[in-house]
This record gives C-alpha cells, structure tokens and sequence, in this order.
C-alpha cells in the first residue's frame, strides 16, 4: 500500500509539473503575439474541452492588479482566497454552510477552519431555511454572515427568509435595523452532468426582489474583487458561482485586497454592428460565438453585466445606443428569465434606435434536462444563428 | 478530530460486539446463542419451514413498548433476503463500475450496506402500502416491484427506464408498486409522505406510508411540519430515518443536537432498530404498521450503515477512517449474517448459496447487456410531459444542421 501511495504521489507531482510548464509556455507565447496591453488574462480548460479565449480588459483595476505579486489561481482557489482575506479583515466576519469545515464540496472554504478557528469558519446542519435564517439574524446584529448554500438548486427553502425578511428588513424598519452584512454564496449553472438538481440557474427569482443585489462572477480575478465587494456592501447580496468554472477557469489573480464596483457591467470586447449581454460562464460561449461572427465580418461588442440588480442600465443603452441591436443570453429558461427584463428596458429606452428586434438565445423552457443537456442549453451555434439573423434583419 | 472520530468506531464496533458476540472469525460457527430453531421438532423437508429467530440487539422504544425480539419466519423467506439482498448489492456494485466507466453520469447515489433495511421493510408490507424516499433509491425501486433492467436503463438515461430516461438516478418510480419515488431535494419528500397517507386513510385503503429520510434530513424543518400535522390528523404515516451516521461528509453527532432520532418525534412514538438486521427491519416494521393503522404516526430509526461514500463523487474516506468502513464490514455486513445463518441453521449449504449468488450474478450481468443496448430517448421527450398537453416543440440539435426546428 505504501508503495502505491508513493507511486501515485510522484504520478500526481509529474502531472501537475508538466500542467504547469505546458501552460507557462503558452502564455509566453501569446505575450509575444500580443503587441498592445500588459494585462493578459485567460482561461484554459485543462482538458481543453474549452477553446482557450483571450479578453481584453479595459480597466485600470485590472492592469494594476496584475503588476503587483498574483498567482494563477483557478475559480474556487480565488474564491477561497477572497474569504480568506474577508476574515482577515474584518473580525466579525463569518462563513457558514453546510460542509465547509473540512473545505466545501467545490473546495472552496479550503484551509480557512484552521486558520481563523471553530468560532467563526463553522459547519450547519442541513438546513437552508435555518441558515439564511441564522445568517439574517447575524447580520442584523452588524456582523458579516457570509452563508454558503451548497447548490444554488437547494436555495428555495431559504427563498422566504431571503424575500421576505433579509430584503425587506431595513424598509420595514425604518433603517433602524439592516442585513447589510449578509452574502449568501451559492454554486449555479449547468456543468455537463448535473441533471434536474445541480445545475440550475435561479438568478431570475432573486432579480425581482428589491432590497438585494445578485451578483455573477466570469472568471477568478473577477470572483475574487465582486466577492469582496459583495461581503463589504451594505446591503444583502446573493452570490451566484458557475460552478462549472471552479477547475476549468484559470487566471492570474492578485494575492492583494482589491474590490471591483458593483452596479457596473464591463465591456469585454468592443463592436460596432450588436451588443451581446451575458454572465457567468455563458460568457465563454458568447466570446465563442463573437469569435466566430467576426470571420463573418460581424463586429461584436461583448458585455459582462456583473450585478444582475440593481444592472448597469447606463452602459448596455449606451452601447445599443452604438450599435443598434442586443442579444442577451442565459442559462436559465427563456420565459420570465432576466434576459426578459433587460429587452424590455432597452425597448423602451431604445425603440427607435433599434435595427431588429432583442434577441434572446436562452434555455429552454423546461426543467433543466438531465439526457437532453446539450439541446437544452444555449450553445455557440445557436447564438451565431441568432446574431447572424439580427444582423440580417 | 481524530479522538472523535475514534469515538465513532469504537461505538459502531461495540454495536457489532453485541451482535457477534460468540466469535465471529469463521461463518460455520453457529450463532448458538441467539437461535432457538423449530427445525429440531420438525423433521420434514426444509423449504417451508416456519422458524423463529431471536434478533440480538434489542429495540429501543420512545413512548410505546418494544415488539418481541423473536422474529417468526421461514427457511424460504430468510433464503429470498438473501437472494434480494445479494443482487441489489450486485446492482449497487456494478453501478459503480458503470459510473466510473462513464456509461452513467450524474450523480449517482449507492445503497450497498443499507439493503437490509429495504428487504426486511418489504417483508411486511404489502402493494397497498406506499413508499416514498430520497435520492438513494436503486434498491427501494427493486423492492416495489422494478426490474434490473428498468433501474439500470434509467441510471444511463436510455429509453427503457422506468422512468423513461428523464429522471436519472435520483427519480425511480413505480406506480403499480406504490413506490413514489426518487426525490433530491433533501427532507422535500416528508410533507409529500404525509399527504399520501391522508389519501389512503381518506379513501380506506388499508394500507400505511412509509416515508423515508436520513439522518441529515432529520434537520430540516419539513420533516417537523409533517409530522406534527400527520400527528394532528392520525395519518397512518411511518417515519423512517435511515440513520448511516453521515449526512454526506457531516457526522449526525455534529449536526444534531439530539442524534436520537426515534425520540425526535416527541409526542408521535417511536423505535430504533439495528438497520443491518433484515429480520429485526421486519419485526420493528410489523409492529409499526399495526400500531399506525390504529394510532396515527410512528417515527422508526433504521441504524445501518454504506460503504460508498455520499455519492460517486465522494471518496467516502475524507470523514471517517477506512478502519471504521471495513469494521463494519466485517462485523456487521447484513448479507453476511443472513449467510451466517442459513448455514448455521443448515437451511442451505456453502454450494447453494454459491449457486443463488450465481444467479444473481447472471441476471445482473443479462440485465446490465440489454440495458447497455436499449437506445436513448427520442428528442420529442425533451418536451414531452412539461404539462399535461404536449409543448408542440422539436427540439433542434447543438450544431442545427440535423434537426430542424418546429417552434409552436
């Protein structure tokens, strides 16, 4: 037995090292065939399944971020490391789940028990109602509850306490009291195999209540500042964490404590001919799909809405303003899904600057298949179609 | 950390003390001390012989009295246990191998170590009763009434599923048996369990439901709405905690202030059992569904145990000791002792059992074949069972050059 272990030790050592070169290289060699910006961040699937993509960013945050000492670090290790440095910060702060002591299922919480104690990094039973429950009572007391719901599909027993009182708790009090501190952090989204129970995608729900932010991170240097703005705002804020980026998505992270404003979307690539929104990791299959649309001659112009609400309304009409058309995508069914609100807003605000009409390229509406994945989800052809037909319109 | 978890073996180990108490290193000693068998009376064939067996570990009841701890029973009936139990832990078994060779993907929840709570409850129900489970329900769906191919077509998503490919592991039903399923949201399936037993006492059914959750959803604030309005309304509704003293990797002693979960029910009665036992499963569930046709809700906690982990994606080894896993193994193994003792009672020799564990073999291995070939589900059912009338959508393929698309 011990032989074995040791052999699977050095397998396991070699692998990570030629892991590790292999992607050394190929970042060398795009900082060579890029002539302009400093910054470069990417994300690479590891067994390549996904088409590595490059973003271009455009804020200074971010180029400064990477000049100082950062790590290339996946989702779930920037997570960690943003509850890392929440806890350090801040000593009322506290993280709270089911299963996060010995790390979390997607690892997440990894290492943060040990370091800052029982007291305050600390396992609930299986009860999500308890715990947003429990997490609004902290949090009104002026701590920082940071809950962690196991799998956004599990959040509905939690739905009331979020609706219903961490929402409208400094309303109906007159400011009096508040759950500010509240972050409920939850894995969502499709990941090849989840079925009906682990990949959905509740963002809708939450976007119609006022008194809460939704918050969607891209990649791991986005997670990390969105998490810690989440966790210091002072309002309750619902984190959502495409769970299918926790080990495929990696990137150079900064090790500092930095925040990204929340309430403004990110232009990620610029365009001239129609405006795509998306979040999360849709965002890879949009960039997929711009890619391709560009051989077609087709400019796009890439949006990351970030804060689902209160939304960016300014830059997305802004850049429909430029270019005429939107197309919005998202997991989650098409009917009554966020892509709703966000075509109806541009309608209005846009009627008449409008080329063809707001598409949205969305999930089906049906619960989310287990067999029937790959029809389900609004993959890269289909958005192509889509922009092709609005640019053709 | 580490004294806790010594804690916890040494306790489980001391359960399998009690039940192995002669020893337990060669399976031809007979458990002499706990056996009073009729056969020395009855000197005719052996198939149907009625026999009563004393159960070991004694019931520890809240608020009513424990049945009796000898078990009536028969040759014929411990040999089917056996049987059953052997090809649903080859089932569990071979769904393993299947996950791990992709053909299933998902999650997939095992059963293997708990099979004596699902035999030993079906020996003393009948089709009028109603199950209903959580999401590690390969072997409940066995017990109601499926078939090997239909858990393992459903398991790869293919046509001839019993729930046609589109619920997956986590989602096996059966009607004709009143199995009701399948659910994965955790402790959703108690308020369910409580309605379906209005309706049987409502339409004077004659039957109880049994209404299954572990240990972990013994937290959640359903189960206690349930069985306070099953308890206000005398439901026969039996509450059955299948305790494997994790809930996924959170020890029960970590997560429940009180881990004795028969009591939990305070004012609705309750009992545990050793959940490794078939025959102590069926004499607790008897006395349950007596009691429930009568007097209204009964909690039963199960003390069983799986080896898997969690899931397919849970190594099972990162919260308890692999010591701790083959402890019970060998100690308390349920298909085990059941070998024990039909040999000991010489109900069958070493090459019978040799032979049924043959067939069950063959049958799993006939019915993993034909399940591998059965196709996958058209892409209309994509749409298909929504609401109740049909979507009137097609669905159209990733790369649309295959299907064309039919919107309504």
């Amino acid at each position: 037995r011990r032989r074995k272990r040791r052999r699977r030790r050095r397998r396991r050592k070699k692998a990570i090292h030629y892991s590790s070169i292999v992607m050394m290289i190929r970042r060398r060699s795009w900082r060579r065939r890029r002539s302009s910006s400093s910054s470069s961040s990417s994300w690479e699937g590891r067994r390549s399944t996904i088409a590595t993509t490059t973003t271009t960013t455009t804020m200074q945050q971010q180029q400064q971020q990477c000049s100082s000492s950062s790590n290339k670090m996946n989702l779930f290790s920037a997570i960690n490391n943003a509850l890392y440095t929440a806890l350090d910060t801040d000593p009322r702060s506290y993280v709270f789940g089911e299963d996060v002591g010995f790390g979390g299922v997607f690892r997440c919480t990894v290492g943060l028990r040990d370091k800052f104690g029982r007291s305050r990094v600390f396992n609930t039973p299986l009860c999500e109602q308890g715990i947003v429950g429990f997490g609004i009572g902290l949090a009104s007391m002026g701590n920082r509850a940071i809950a962690e719901i196991q799998f956004a599909d599990y959040i509905y027993p939690a739905f009331d306490q979020i609706v219903n009182e961490a929402a409208k708790y400094r309303y109906r009090s007159g400011n009096m009291f508040n759950t500010g501190g509240l972050t409920i952090r939850a894995p969502y989204g499709a990941v090849g195999h989840g079925g009906h129970y682990h990949s959905q995608s509740p963002e809708a729900f939450f976007c119609h209540v006022p008194g809460i932010k939704v918050v969607i991170p891209r990649s791991p240097s986005q997670a990390k500042g969105l998490l810690l703005a989440s966790i210091r705002d002072p309002n309750p804020v619902v984190f959502f964490e495409p769970k299918l980026l926790y080990r495929m998505a990696v990137e150079e992270v900064s090790e500092d404590d930095y925040t990204l404003p929340l309430s403004s979307a990110e232009v990620m690539r610029e365009g001239s001919d129609i405006t795509l929104v998306g979040w999360g990791a849709q965002l890879t299959i949009l960039e997929q799909a711009c890619t391709e649309a560009a051989k077609d001659g087709i400019s796009c112009e890439l949006i990351d809405l970030r804060t689902l609400i209160p939304w960016d309304q300014e830059l997305v009409e802004a850049s429909v303003n430029k270019t005429g058309r939107l197309l919005v995508s998202h997991e989650a069914p098409v009917t009554g899904g966020f892509g709703a609100e966000i075509a109806a807003y541009i309608t209005e605000r846009c009627f008449l600057r409008l080329e063809a009409p707001i598409v949205r390229v969305c999930g089906l509406d049906t619960p989310f298949p287990l067999v029937f994945e790959p029809f389900y989800l609004p993959t890269k052809n289909k958005i192509l179609d889509a922009i092709k037909a609005a640019v053709q319109f | 950390m580490a004294q806790q978890l010594c804690h916890r073996t040494r306790s489980l180990l001391r359960l399998s003390a009690i039940v192995s108490s002669s020893s337990a290193s060669s399976s031809l000693i007979p458990l002499s001390d706990s056996i009073i068998p009729r056969q020395q009376q009855q000197r005719a064939g052996f198939a149907a012989d009625a026999l009563t067996v004393d159960v070991p570990v004694p019931f520890k009841a809240h608020k009513c009295d424990a049945p009796s701890l000898s078990v009536e029973t028969s040759a014929q009936e411990l040999l089917s246990f056996f049987k059953t139990m052997f090809t649903m832990r080859r089932m569990e078994i071979a769904a393993d191998s299947l996950y791990k060779s992709k053909f299933i993907r998902g999650f997939c929840h095992l059963y293997d170590g708990q099979e004596a709570v699902c035999v030993g409850m079906e020996a003393s129900l009948n089709q009028k009763d109603c199950i209903i489970t959580a999401y590690r329900d390969h072997c409940i769906h066995l017990g109601r009434g499926g078939t090997l191919l239909e858990v393992f077509s459903e398991l790869m998503g293919r046509k001839d599923g019993c729930s046609l490919g589109k619920g997956g592991s986590m989602h096996m039903y059966n009607k004709k048996g009143g199995f009701f399923g399948g659910n994965g949201i955790v402790g959703a399936q108690t308020p369910l369990g409580a309605g379906l037993a209005f309706a049987q006492k409502y339409l004077k059914v004659d039957g109880v439901t049994l209404t299954m959750y572990g240990d972990g959803a013994a937290n959640q604030g359903q189960l206690f709405e349930a069985m306070n309005i099953a308890a206000l309304w005398s439901l026969p509704v039996i509450f059955v905690c299948e305790n494997n003293h994790y809930g996924m990797g959170t020890a029960e002693w970590r997560s429940a202030k009180s881990p004795e979960y028969y009591k939990r029910g305070d004012y609705v009665p309750g009992m545990k059992v050793d959940g490794m036992d078939c025959l102590a499963v069926k004499q607790a569930v008897k006395y349950a569904k007596e009691y429930t046709l009568k007097n209204g809700p009964f909690v039963l906690e199960f003390d069983t145990y799986r080896y898997h982990g969690h899931s397919m994606s849970d190594p099972g080894s990162t919260y308890r000791t692999r010591d701790e896993i083959s402890g019970v193994r060998q100690e308390r193994d349920p298909i085990e002792r059941i070998r024990k003792l039909l040999l000991s009672l010489e109900i069958a020799s070493v090459s019978d059992l040799k032979t049924l564990e043959k067939e069950a073999k063959s049958e799993v291995d006939e019915a993993l074949a034909k399940a591998k070939e059965s196709p996958q589900p058209d892409t209309s059912e994509l749409f298909s069972h929504i609401w109740v009338k049909g979507y009137g959508a097609e669905a159209y393929g990733a790369d649309r050059k295959e299907v064309v698309v039919k919107l309504p």
